[in-house]
């Protein structure tokens, strides 16, 4: 048992509050201008659908590509909690997250059977089912979608969600739970062996990964003003995917990694809008063919992997410079 | 009833072409076990061959024939270039290539040819049938689809069961590894799988041209899941499972819209996809394999 006060614990902390307190800084003062701020809430958004993708890819090996389904419950169930309902905020983060939820258990209840390639096909169908359900409620605007929802995501709401979501998973992978989904990745049929309840961590996992993929929804809702049921469709699926395995299946660290990185990537390539899907998914065919395991594998960024990896390359001195990627 | 026969008809046109797709796919997954999501754009890159080869002037046929080649080659160099060399890899590296390729050829299209809307040249002269007093309509268009279909159903059936390759293909899908050591050169036959699953898909994407007279660059998208969906719902890996499959979800799509809940149609066939795989995981004519220790 590791303790919560440590010296890295503590210097983890110390650098997130100082980039926290810098760009609210720069948000208040104006050096962070608009475009920036869209980026690094796009950044922190896609941290969350990441890390929680991983939980269900990653973690427990569970191969579900209707992750943007997830994201439609929530950013749907937060909007019209706030916009048709008025209650406060807090409240539409927490029934979106709900509801997505729930829709997590239930794609995870009836497609326990399935395994890779087929689970993964059949995720897709319940990602694609949830948006052409919602396409057809007129209540929440049909093909149209929503429109005016309020602006309540800020800098605050989305640091500290980002942080918690990336924290509480990080504690649940490392967890009796976590291990479990990771024997299950590892060997499904080897982990029942030994007596875990694959059933159970698996309906967990697509729970979690589902609950946090509503924060990231309910957070996203809010911040654009307007979402329609397109936003949400089997290409976003894939963009969250492609997070999840360029860094590394099964490393949060890597997810964090990539989701920054290519965020950055696509706002960079937006100039060049025509050649901007070319250019991405040329470097998404190169990477796997030259890193199949993904940039980070399954490897996590620690302190005393940093050291390692300082004393191995002796004087070279190169830096590590993701300390924010760990929570 | 005639609603029900018009529906019929329509649904077994456009069943035919997630047909010839859905060959492909299940060609491919039956041989590598790769969800091929690169097909669909296969299909697209088919279409656009058909498109260029027609308003030169080039009839029919030769306009299908030099589709078919094109996309048998395409087919080929992406199975090179981006599959073989993760053949060892974790699938869903593999998986995430085929995605990868999938977007480059919509976007490269894009760039390409521009993403508007293209209207094919009109090849046949439309021409109607009428039966039941008028209220049953059956196009030339629609029959040329369905005859082409089923002559390269049987050719595909021909060369599967009847050439020393389909044997090949069929041995390297039971047991790569002991087809490998019987003397097959398995490099060679998953490149003929990919060529003969590519120039269906080629074929699939002119016969859409000459039905709905427009193709653009994301054309590929939805007719390429949905006839994943048709493969797993026939067996996947089975090829006249693949057929009846792509036939039935064309009909059952036909038939929402006719009913008039064609807003539904998309949500109808993955319904229908999460049902089989539930019920019968294995598909209408897979055969159940248990997984061994």
């Amino acid at each position: 048992m590791k303790k919560l006060v440590s010296v890295p614990n503590l210097l983890v902390a110390a650098v997130l509050l100082l980039f926290y307190g810098l760009i609210r800084f720069g948000l208040e003062e104006g050096f962070v201008d608009d475009y920036y701020k869209l980026n690094l809430f796009l950044i922190c958004i896609n941290i969350i659908l990441a890390t929680s993708l991983n939980i269900i890819n990653g973690m427990t090996g569970q191969f579900s590509i209707g992750h943007a389904g997830f994201m439609a419950m929530g950013a749907y169930g937060s909007a019209i909690m706030t916009m048709k309902l008025g209650y406060p905020f807090p409240v539409g983060i927490l029934v979106g997250a709900l509801a997505a939820a729930l829709a997590g258990i239930l794609v995870g209840m009836p497609t326990l059977r399935l395994k890779g390639d087929y689970l993964a096909i059949a995720t897709l169908g319940f990602g694609e089912i949830i948006r052409v359900i919602i396409l057809n409620i007129e209540y929440v605007g049909g093909a149209a979608g929503l429109n005016g929802i309020s602006q309540y995501t800020t800098w605050d709401w989305l640091f500290f969600l980002t942080v918690a979501t990336v924290l509480i998973i990080k504690n649940f992978m490392t967890s009796t739970h976590g291990r479990a989904c990771i024997a299950i990745r590892e060997n499904e049929i080897a982990a029942e062996t030994m007596g875990i309840d694959i059933t159970r961590y698996k309906v967990i996992a697509f729970t979690m990964g589902a609950f946090f993929a509503g924060i990231a929804g309910s957070l996203h809702a809010h911040y654009f003003y307007t979402i329609q049921p397109t936003t949400f469709g089997f290409m976003k699926s894939f963009d969250i995917l492609v997070f999840v395995v360029l860094g590394g299946l099964g490393s949060l660290t890597g997810s964090v990694i990539s989701a920054i990185g290519l965020t950055i990537l696509s706002a960079f390539l937006q100039e060049y809008a025509e050649l901007r899907m070319v250019i991405y998914s040329l470097l998404l065919v190169v990477v796997m063919l030259v890193r199949p395991q993904g940039l980070m594998g399954t490897a996590e960024f620690s302190f005393a992997g940093m050291r390692r990896l300082y004393e191995r390359l002796t004087g070279k001195g190169r830096g590590a410079g993701n300390d924010t990627a760990v929570g | 009833m005639e609603v029900f026969i018009q529906q019929l008809i329509n649904g077994l046109s456009l069943g035919s072409i997630y047909a010839l797709i859905a060959l492909g796919y299940t060609m491919v997954y039956g041989i590598i076990r790769l969800i091929n999501f690169a097909h669909g754009d296969v299909y697209m890159v088919g279409a656009y061959v058909g498109f260029f080869a027609t308003t030169q002037g080039w009839g029919f046929l030769p306009s299908l024939i030099i589709s078919m080649v094109v996309c048998a080659i395409l087919g080929v160099v992406i199975e090179r270039l981006a599959y073989k060399p993760l053949r060892s890899a974790p699938k869903i590296a593999v998986l995430i290539t085929a995605i990868g390729v999938s977007f480059f050829l919509e976007n490269g299209g894009v760039l390409a040819v521009g993403a508007k809307i293209r209207t094919f040249p009109n090849v046949f002269q439309e021409v109607q049938y009428h039966f039941f007093n008028g209220t049953v309509v059956i196009t030339n268009r629609q029959i040329v689809i369905m005859v082409v279909t089923v002559l390269l159903m049987l050719l595909l059936q021909y060369i599967v069961h009847y050439t020393k390759t389909g044997k090949a293909m069929r041995a390297v899908s039971h047991d790569t590894q002991a087809a490998m050591l019987m003397g097959i050169n398995v490099d060679n036959t998953i490149s003929a799988t990919f060529a003969i699953g590519s120039s269906l898909a080629a074929a699939a994407g002119v016969l859409v041209g000459i039905y709905y007279n427009a193709i653009n660059p994301y054309m590929g998208i939805m007719p390429g899941l949905k006839a994943f969906v048709a493969a797993v719902v026939g067996g996947i890996g089975v090829i006249p499972g693949a057929f009846v499959g792509g036939l039935s979800l064309g009909v059952i799509e036909a038939l929402v819209s006719g009913y008039g809940q064609s807003l539904y149609r998309d949500a109808v066939a993955f319904a229908l996809l999460i049902i089989i795989l539930i019920v019968k995981p294995s598909g209408l004519f897979g055969s159940n394999v248990r997984e061994k220790v």
